[in-house]
């Protein structure tokens, strides 16, 4: 009795698991209570314990955006993009050109259109879409990796190309604007966020702040602000969830599998292309304006390559095809690879009182010879955020080799814009079993289908649950499963399907299947 | 059919690629035209337009040594290889190194030398290196260089790549990119982020080149003898020997190659082996002729190197020779349109795009037919 | 067996998938052009750099039936095959399908006119399940349209039309007796599985004519039985077939019109019993050996 309660007390929280929405609050939640675990054990005071929580909200989702962006470029339809600080900067700077003053005022400032900022948001997206147009018009056709150095040398001549002197200043159809060059651009003109933080609400909010975790106005502003990207976060999630289930999403998947077979199916693939890229970069853009536009200004550096490799990073950590695990992947690489690293680094600085470390490498690896690794460990110590560039190169490294599909496993959602897995009336079953003559042990399942499938149109929009999760587990889930997990004991069918599938899925010859439908 | 609608199919044939062809053709004769048309009226200077020409020849001489072990992985391993570029600077470190110890002995300490003077302090102008005081420190660096590079090269391979032999290019490339990340920050680990002049400054000949002067110096000297040498022997290598024979085989068809007993994995280590030792020198060479080192030198060399290889064609090691001559000296004659410098790397990348939408299989035609 | 099959296509299940393809399946091809020719191949030409592939190949299949296109290695069939679903663009000749010239189209119009092929080698989309590849073809799906699956309410439409659709793949599924592998990742099947898979979902696009690139390669005695019986039956259906094989006594036994290529040209064309005592083909082809 007590296994069955048992195993019934883990099929539950497997079901409660398979809530995609559920999934990214326990992992993240997980990653916010171990890090004010350790702030409190070492007495850190509560507002910075919240500011380093509020840090990491921010990063995460700005990352999450791009890596959702990405996960539709590469996870759905193979487009390799690794130009996507390029599409970033685009937005960005686009952004703050439009919103810039027109009269500059003071010394090192570039006129701008003088428009308000969210014109210049739907602007600097704009931009970003339509740069994304110009490189996938031509590039598109292009092998993957030839795409993957068209794209990364598209981001660099942007990059570049913002920092060169000759654009510093330029006027265009008689509007003078200027991408700073290398000192970049600064942000002279108010808080963008300022339409929030000037209503009257905002102030109570502030108050509360206060009396919670003794913030001042400025840290309530820099929470207010992330707690708004968490709420874009969920539209870009909302959106690509959307795109990627759905007749769209499957062409979208069908190209990344087998484009000419897609095409031999009627489908324009490269109309498909061209639209999911624009998109993308768009979102991109849009992401690249959220990350920085508080700031007091943006510099080109901001947009180096290193940005993209971190997308890339979280894309896979989290599995590339999963809009879950993009978030989830960006969620993990915020809090151990990013932040991880240097939080740790605070930590071993305040417990342990480090003596001064060797200059160079030489000095710290020099005393080995006399078995002394003090200066050699005072020294990474040092470097540490050298190093962990380091850590996040071998740790993409790692996870190619190991898990290429992602640390959770493989998990992909089902693109349709309905639950699949089952009919969606029972009409087709019994003449199927009539006329088909046979298949007693397909039959049987399709009727577990039929079962499942009205659970399935209960959890609504949430299709294509208990497909994919299935290999990480050890329990055979049989195809006409689809239903949650937990109508397993309920369901005297879920004993014979696993049985009939488990011998299905050992052998899968030809003879098993078509011998076993004869009659 | 009617030939009207021959005509229209025709039309549609009418592909993106040759309308670019159109325009690129267009544009470079314009720029030709405007060049000439500019040298007879006096506009443009003889002398620097040769300055251009040199200073580009020199360049593309190492993008073009560099790019052949690019190459040589692209066809055999058939993954474009990121961390390529930061292999060059390990080896441009590894051999500095060497000459520092050998040209420096004694004026600092062994750690201060083997890491090619990490600090502020003295360094390769201070020990007066150079290829005319110090040959020997200059020799043993690049012969340093190629082989330290060459084993690292094996290393990194037998680390990171071989546990995901027989994966297509994709999972590779991503790999590379993180092992150029790796390797990246270990150099700053290793060698600090400083970047410092590394040789004492040479003789140098003027040459009168109509209306003004085109100077070459003992450094650019031993930059054409040493790239053309190591070209050569690998072009004799790759002609001469069983070892090339069979490299040339498994670039065609790797399944095939299998088939008729050759020993790939061996293949892949020589590959990897000349590759690497080539992006060292390659490395090695640009040091000496720049007189600085840092960090990231190579890494920025890369997509450069991409620019050669694709435009040369991939697979071919004289196509990546070529390739390189022509991005080094058409990023130098863009400065007589865009001067200031500021554009010389866009137009390399902006022809890698036109080659790549145009002729993805490169100027050479490479073995890659896709 | 025949209110089966005709359940494959929308026209019968009643969905409004696509309101003009139904009148059009209801009423074949036969009767509304003139001739009964359905494909019209004249004077095909190929050329890949200094190969000649195929050389001037003329032939026409017949609406509704089953005509078989065979011959050696290198002879030019799956090249001829490429040039007409366009993934090849012929230099010389032209394609007319239904009386209507499709020279040079590009692939994915084909399936428009109601030409679709298979591929020699099953080209499955491994990573999707077979449900998902199956809903992957039918044509005129609103939610291929980006904004309708986004917008709320547009989307409750494409919802509408998915369910319908997914109604259709079903009856398809049951057709070919694959039900139980609906939820496999179609990369998991088995080398039968996955011909029947893309003899599905060559179905799922409404056809008139199918192309098949050797759909018996590889494949055991006892499904290509099975396949045989569908392909027959389809036929009985209404569908027309252009077979690529290389089994010379399963085309004999099959089809009723039989095509003879040779060195990327026709080299006899006619009813099996014309083809087996043909001298040509006898040396070409079978080279002695019957």
């Amino acid at each position: 009795m007590s296994t069955t309660t048992h195993s019934d007390y883990r099929a539950q929280l497997e079901t409660l698991w398979e809530h995609d929405a559920l999934k990214i609050v326990a992992v993240i939640g997980a990653i916010y209570l171990i890090y004010a675990a350790i702030g409190l054990v070492l007495g850190y005071s509560l507002d910075g314990i919240i500011n380093t929580l509020r840090r990491m909200t921010y990063l995460i989702a700005v990352y999450g955006m791009v890596t959702l962006a990405l996960n539709l470029h590469w996870g759905y339809t193979g487009l390799f993009n690794i130009g996507i600080a390029g599409f970033m900067a685009i937005g960005l700077y686009t952004t703050m050109m439009l919103a810039k003053p027109v009269d500059p005022s003071g010394a090192a400032q570039y006129s701008g259109l003088g428009l308000p900022v969210p014109v210049a948001i739907v602007g600097g997206v704009v931009v970003a879409g339509l740069a994304g147009l110009v490189v996938a018009l031509p590039a598109l056709r292009l092998r993957a990796d030839y795409f993957a150095i068209t794209t990364i040398a598209f981001a660099e001549i942007v990059r570049l190309g913002v920092t060169s002197g000759a654009l510093q200043e330029f006027t265009i159809l008689g509007a003078e604007l200027g991408t700073g060059g290398g000192r970049g651009l600064i942000r002279n003109y108010g808080d963008p966020m300022n339409a929030i933080f000037e209503l009257e609400a905002f102030s109570s909010f502030v108050d509360l702040t206060n009396s919670l975790f003794g913030f001042g106005p400025t840290q309530a502003r820099a929470l207010a602000y992330s707690i708004v990207l968490v709420l874009v976060l969920a539209g870009f999630y909302w959106l690509i969830q959307r795109t990627s289930r759905s007749p769209f999403g499957r062409v979208l998947k069908a190209i990344r599998e087998d484009e000419e077979a897609a095409q031999s199916l009627g489908k324009n693939t490269n109309s498909f292309k061209i639209k999911v890229f624009v998109l993308g970069c768009a979102l991109m853009g849009l992401a690249g304006i959220l990350w920085r536009f508080r700031r007091t200004g943006v510099t080109p550096t901001a947009f180096r390559p290193h940005v993209t490799f971190y997308i890339w990073i979280a894309l896979i950590i989290g599995g590339a095809g999963s809009n879950t695990g993009s978030v989830l992947g960006s969620g993990l690489f915020v809090a151990v690879l990013f932040e991880g690293p240097q939080y740790l680094r605070r930590v071993i600085d305040q417990v342990v009182a480090v003596d001064d470390a060797p200059n160079t490498f030489a000095g710290a690896v020099g005393p080995l010879l006399s078995a002394d690794p003090g200066p050699l460990v005072r020294y990474t110590f040092d470097e540490f955020l050298t190093l962990q560039f380091v850590i996040m190169g071998v740790a993409l490294i790692l996870l190619m080799q190991r898990r290429p599909k992602g640390l959770l496993g493989h998990r992909e959602e089902t693109a349709a814009a309905i639950p699949l897995g089952s009919r969606p009336s029972g009409v087709g079953t019994g003449g199927s079993d009539g006329s088909g003559g046979g298949a007693g042990s397909g039959g049987g399942s399709r009727g577990g289908g039929n079962s499942g499938g009205e659970n399935g149109t209960d959890t609504g929009d949430d299709p294509g649950t208990g497909v994919d999760h299935d290999r990480t587990h050890d329990h055979p889930d049989s195809a006409g499963t689809n239903a949650p997990d937990h109508d397993r004991d309920t369901d005297p069918r879920t004993t014979t399907d696993a049985t009939s599938e488990a011998s299905e899925t050992s052998e899968m010859s030809e003879t098993t299947h078509t011998g076993g439908e004869q009659p | 059919m009617s030939t009207v609608d021959d005509a229209v199919t025709r039309g549609r044939n009418l592909t993106v690629e040759q309308l670019l062809l159109l325009a690129v053709g267009t544009g470079a004769l314009l720029l030709v035209g405007d060049l000439i048309l500019g040298v007879f009226d006096g506009t443009y200077n003889i002398s620097r337009i040769g300055r251009y020409v040199v200073q580009g020849i020199l360049y593309g001489l190492i993008i073009g040594l560099a790019g052949i072990g690019l190459s040589m992985t692209y066809s055999i391993l058939n993954f474009a290889n990121f961390a390529h570029g930061d292999t060059i600077t390990v080896g441009a470190f590894i051999g500095w190194g060497g000459t520092y110890l050998i040209g420096g002995w004694g004026a600092a300490s062994i750690g201060h030398l083997a890491l090619v003077g990490p600090q502020r302090g003295i360094g390769g102008p201070q020990f007066g290196i150079s290829v005319m005081s110090t040959p020997i420190a200059i020799f043993g660096g690049l012969l340093l260089a190629g082989v330290g590079t060459a084993l690292l090269a094996v290393l990194i391979d037998r680390l990171a790549y071989k546990p995901m032999r027989g994966s297509d290019g994709i999972p590779l490339l991503i790999t590379s990119i993180g092992v150029a990340f790796a390797l990246r920050y270990l150099i700053v680990f290793v060698y600090s982020s400083q970047s410092r002049g590394t040789t004492a400054s040479v003789p140098s000949a003027d040459l009168l080149l109509v209306d003004g002067y085109v100077s070459i110096d003992a450094h650019d000297g031993t930059l054409i003898a040493a790239a053309v040498a190591l070209m050569i022997g690998v072009h004799l290598l790759l002609q001469r020997t069983k070892l090339g024979k069979a490299m040339r085989a498994m670039s065609d068809n790797k399944d095939l190659a299998l088939v008729t007993g050759i020993p790939t994995e061996r293949v892949i280590r020589w590959t990897w082996m000349i590759g690497g030792g080539l992006a060292g020198s390659a490395g090695y060479l640009m040091v000496l002729w720049t007189g600085t080192i840092d960090w990231q030198f190579g890494w920025l060399l890369l997509l450069l190197i991409f620019a050669a290889v694709i435009l040369g064609g991939i697979g071919s090691i004289y196509g990546a020779i070529f390739g390189g001559l022509i991005i080094g000296v058409a990023m130098h004659m863009s400065m007589i349109w865009l001067p200031g410098g500021d554009f010389t790397t866009i137009t390399a990348f902006l022809m890698m795009i036109l080659v790549l939408l145009i002729r993805p299989s490169g100027l050479f035609g490479g073995t890659t037919t896709a | 067996m025949s209110d089966r099959s005709v359940n494959v296509r929308s026209a019968e299940t009643g969905t409004n998938i696509d309101a003009g393809a139904d009148t059009e399946s209801v009423s074949r091809p036969t009767t509304e052009h003139g001739d009964d020719v359905e494909l019209a191949v004249n004077g095909l030409g190929k050329r890949f750099g200094g190969i000649t592939a195929v050389d001037g190949a003329s032939f026409a299949v017949e609406s509704g039936s089953m005509t078989g296109l065979i011959g050696p290695n290198g002879a030019g069939k799956s090249t001829t095959f490429n040039c007409i679903t366009g993934i090849h663009q012929p230099d010389a000749g032209t394609v007319a399908f239904q009386g209507q010239d499709i020279t040079g189209i590009n692939p994915y119009e084909c399936a428009d006119y109601g030409l679709v092929r298979t591929f020699q080698i099953a080209r499955e989309m491994a990573n999707m399940t077979v449900l998902e590849n199956l809903m992957l073809p039918a044509k005129h799906q609103r939610g291929e349209a980006l904004w309708r699956s986004v917008m709320p309410f547009a989307r409750r439409e494409v919802a509408q039309q998915e369910r319908e659709l997914l109604e259709r793949v079903w009856d398809v599924l049951e057709f070919f007796e694959i039900e139980h592998i609906a939820e496999e990742k179609a990369g998991t099947l088995s080398g039968g599985q996955r011909k029947l898979l893309e003899m599905s979902r060559a179905l799922m696009t409404d056809p008139e004519m199918l192309l098949l690139d050797e759909p018996f390669a590889g494949v055991n005695p006892t499904l290509e039985k099975k396949l045989l019986e569908h392909i027959h039956e389809l036929r009985a259906d209404g569908y027309t077939f252009l077979i690529v094989e290389h089994d010379m006594d399963l085309i004999m036994d099959n089809c009723e019109h039989v095509i003879v290529m040779h060195q990327g040209s026709v080299l006899a064309e006619g009813v099996p019993g014309q083809i087996t005592s043909n001298e040509r083909v006898i040396e070409a082809y079978l080279g002695g050996d019957v």
